[in-house]
């Protein structure tokens, strides 16, 4: 071990702790933003059902860490403490690994299951198992196609391709001529089937653009590129929220025109709606879906009510929002509920 | 391995060239020697990708394009700089891609849940990344494990805990936005501004990345600390044999990484305003890609500062370059790997010409 160097480190970290306490005493606070400014508002509660404690459990195709899925997540939570309901919640974007979760729910002999069907074949065998189980199941956002066949008592999502279509026609009322749909996740069926719906109704030219969604200043990058390749792009059409603020940027770099617009829904997307810089945002709305998907659990256990009859999906979107009416929206988005 | 410790464009000593002849002292050729460099391969190749897309792709003929293609690269040559640097001193980062986020994250929650100046945030972040790059060199030192293995164990860390602890502070899984708070105006103007040059706006970070790629390069071919690099990279025992203080190195390699990680990270959360947590996952294979595209050995001991910001250049002219040719977007991963599989045989290639007698 070499010593010389020891006392080198732990000078240094002694004067940046000086310095760091020294911007504290020295009363570094901002007067605009931050958490001081953030409106305490309650959470969306009424009261607590008197039913039997029930345990449901939750498995999702998502990737952690998605604004998105934290949405679904806070529905389903909203749910479980209103109806009385232990709420275990697990996730992973591999399917096999959620078929794992799904047995692991049916090993835990839960009473209710709401699971997403992302890949329904790698879902099939597991989700006959929990019905041979007698464990209701239930499907939330993906798996449209697929849900009725495997037996599921419900659905609660939204149809990609139909709202990709109702995307379309909103750009076609609006007059564009040339948009591009950017997609965040090469390969991502859901995505895929958006940008097919838009293509499908909307009568100018649409053309796709991958680009790498982890990495922020590539997306920028490369919208930036082909709003260059392509000069006479007039609609941007992302499929993400984060992905449509950092649009509008390149649009800007780029000395483009175009417009932006967006599937999905977040608090900051709120503030650029209102402000003008995107045109409209589509939600399918996530927390409805997890809040629903629950509750039905629970109806379909205390009451035995279920929707649709098994034949027909309850879907949750798309609902758009664009200038007129983001303000009634504003306040759900800010508590990060919307 | 000589030559790598060698600085290689040193002038001829004025006392040689009476000396006898002798095969082993005598200078060879420019070529030759400018050959022998780890970076010229990516040099050629690099150049070979700028025509190959100016023939292909109109757009990209533009200056503004250019710009495009070099902010692209920036923000990943930032990061690939010390990187290579601590490839070449023998370790590798796999946390180096999510420490971006971490730092991030950590100013952006700093300054907004205590209502703080942001510069406090941006300070606080500073320690945090030099104090994980300090903890993954202190655990490689103590316990001699392979840094792969060290620093996957930080990567999973840092990803689980960016996750939760946005999540235990915000209640959402990305931060909120900071943009209306004091200070956040001036250090947008340092981390990510943009300058414009005969009607180009240039991302500051491009400058950024050229000025501390040139203070990378004179690090390591002009002080005592970048023979120290070299040497420990090359073979750590006898390193430490002729009085090399190994356990410093590595330790000050590994807080560079988290010093490059913070600038990126403040780059990142200035131009976006917020920062998702599941950022940057993937990306610490980029930068090492860029310092193996740019000639670093991956085994450590050979390399340059300027091969990394050839190769990061390379990688931005590449993915940008596909997008402005306007080809199948379904193809463009495969593109992209057929153009940097393409990059690195030619850099290999030259290589084994320049070694060759």
């Amino acid at each position: 071990m070499d010593r010389t160097s020891r006392p080198r480190p732990r000078r240094f970290a002694l004067v940046t702790a000086a310095a760091a306490a020294a911007l504290m005493v020295a009363g570094c606070s901002s007067d605009s933003g931050g958490k001081k400014a953030e409106e305490d508002s309650g959470n969306a509660s009424a009261g607590k059902a008197d039913t039997p404690r029930m345990k449901v459990a939750m498995i999702t195709h998502a990737a952690p860490g998605d604004t998105f899925w934290d949405l679904i997540r806070k529905g389903a939570e909203t749910a479980a403490a209103k109806d009385n309901v232990e709420l275990v919640y697990s996730n992973s974007p591999d399917s096999a690994k959620q078929a794992n979760l799904v047995q692991n729910a049916i090993d835990q002999k839960v009473d209710g299951i709401a699971v997403t069907l992302a890949k329904p074949d790698a879902m099939k065998s597991v989700v006959a198992k929990a019905k041979k189980a007698g464990i209701p199941v239930v499907g939330l956002n993906g798996g449209i196609d697929d849900w009725k066949e495997q037996g599921l008592l419900q659905y609660f999502g939204q149809d990609e391709f139909v709202a990709g279509e109702a995307f379309g026609e909103k750009l076609n009322e609006l007059g564009a001529k040339n948009s591009i749909c950017v997609i965040h996740e090469q390969g991502h069926v859901a995505l895929e089937a958006r940008c097919a719906g838009v293509k499908k109704t909307f009568k100018g030219k649409s053309t796709t653009l991958n680009v790498n969604g982890t990495n922020m200043p590539s997306v920028k990058s490369t919208i930036n590129a082909k709003l260059k390749q392509d000069s006479s792009i007039d609609y941007v059409v992302t499929l993400g929220a984060p992905f449509a603020l950092t649009a509008v940027q390149s649009v800007d770099d780029a000395g483009s025109k175009a417009k932006v617009a967006t599937f999905d829904l977040n608090k900051e997307m709120v503030d650029a709606v209102e402000s003008g810089d995107i045109e409209f945002a589509v939600d399918q709305q996530p927390y409805l879906q997890g809040y629903l998907s629950v509750d039905a659990l629970w109806l379909y256990k205390t009451n035995g009510n279920f929707s649709g009859g098994g034949q027909e999906p309850v879907l949750t979107g798309p609902a758009f929002v664009d200038k007129e009416n983001v303000a009634d929206i504003a306040k759900f988005a800010a508590k990060g509920t919307r | 391995m000589t030559q790598a410790t060698a600085p290689a464009e040193s002038p001829p000593s004025p006392a040689s060239p009476a000396a006898p002849k002798d095969g082993r002292t005598s200078q060879r050729s420019l070529t030759r020697r400018l050959a022998a460099r780890p970076e010229i391969g990516a040099l050629i190749a690099a150049i070979a990708v700028y025509v190959f897309f100016f023939a292909v792709a109109t757009p990209f003929r533009e200056a503004g394009s250019l710009a495009n293609v070099l902010y692209e690269a920036s923000v990943m040559g930032i990061m690939a700089l010390p990187v290579a640097l601590l490839m070449i001193g023998g370790e590798f980062d796999l946390s180096a891609g999510v420490a971006v986020t971490t730092s991030a994250l950590t100013a952006s929650i700093w300054s907004f849940q205590l209502s703080m100046n942001v510069w406090t945030g941006v300070v606080v972040a500073l320690v945090v990344a030099l104090a994980i790059g300090a903890f993954n060199g202190w655990l490689l030192v103590r316990t001699g494990l392979p840094s792969f293995l060290i620093t996957l164990g930080s990567f999973l860390i840092l990803q689980g805990a960016n996750l939760a602890v946005t999540k235990f502070y915000t209640g959402n899984v990305a931060t909120d936005s900071i943009s209306d708070m004091d200070g956040f105006d001036q250090a947008r103007k340092v981390f990510a501004s943009e300058i414009g040059i005969g009607g180009v706006d240039v991302k500051i970070t491009v400058f950024y990345w050229l000025i501390l790629a040139a203070a990378a390069t004179w690090l390591l071919l002009r002080t005592k600390f970048g023979n120290w690099i070299f040497a420990t990279g090359g073979n750590q025992e006898s390193a430490r044999a002729v009085g090399v203080p190994v356990t410093f190195t590595k330790i000050a390699l590994f807080m560079t990484v988290g010093a490059g990680a913070w600038f990126v990270g403040m780059h990142i959360l200035f131009s976006f305003n917020t920062v998702q947590s599941g950022e940057g996952v993937g990306n610490e294979f980029l930068y090492i890609i860029a310092a193996v595209i740019g000639g670093c050995l991956l085994t450590g001991g050979y390399g340059s500062a300027v091969g990394p910001v050839i190769g990061a250049f390379i990688f931005g002219m590449v993915s940008q370059g596909i997008v402005y040719a306007n080809w199948n977007p379904d193809w463009f991963k495969a593109f992209l790997g057929v153009m940097l599989l393409l990059a690195a045989l030619v850099n290999l290639w030259v290589r084994r010409q320049a070694t060759r007698r």
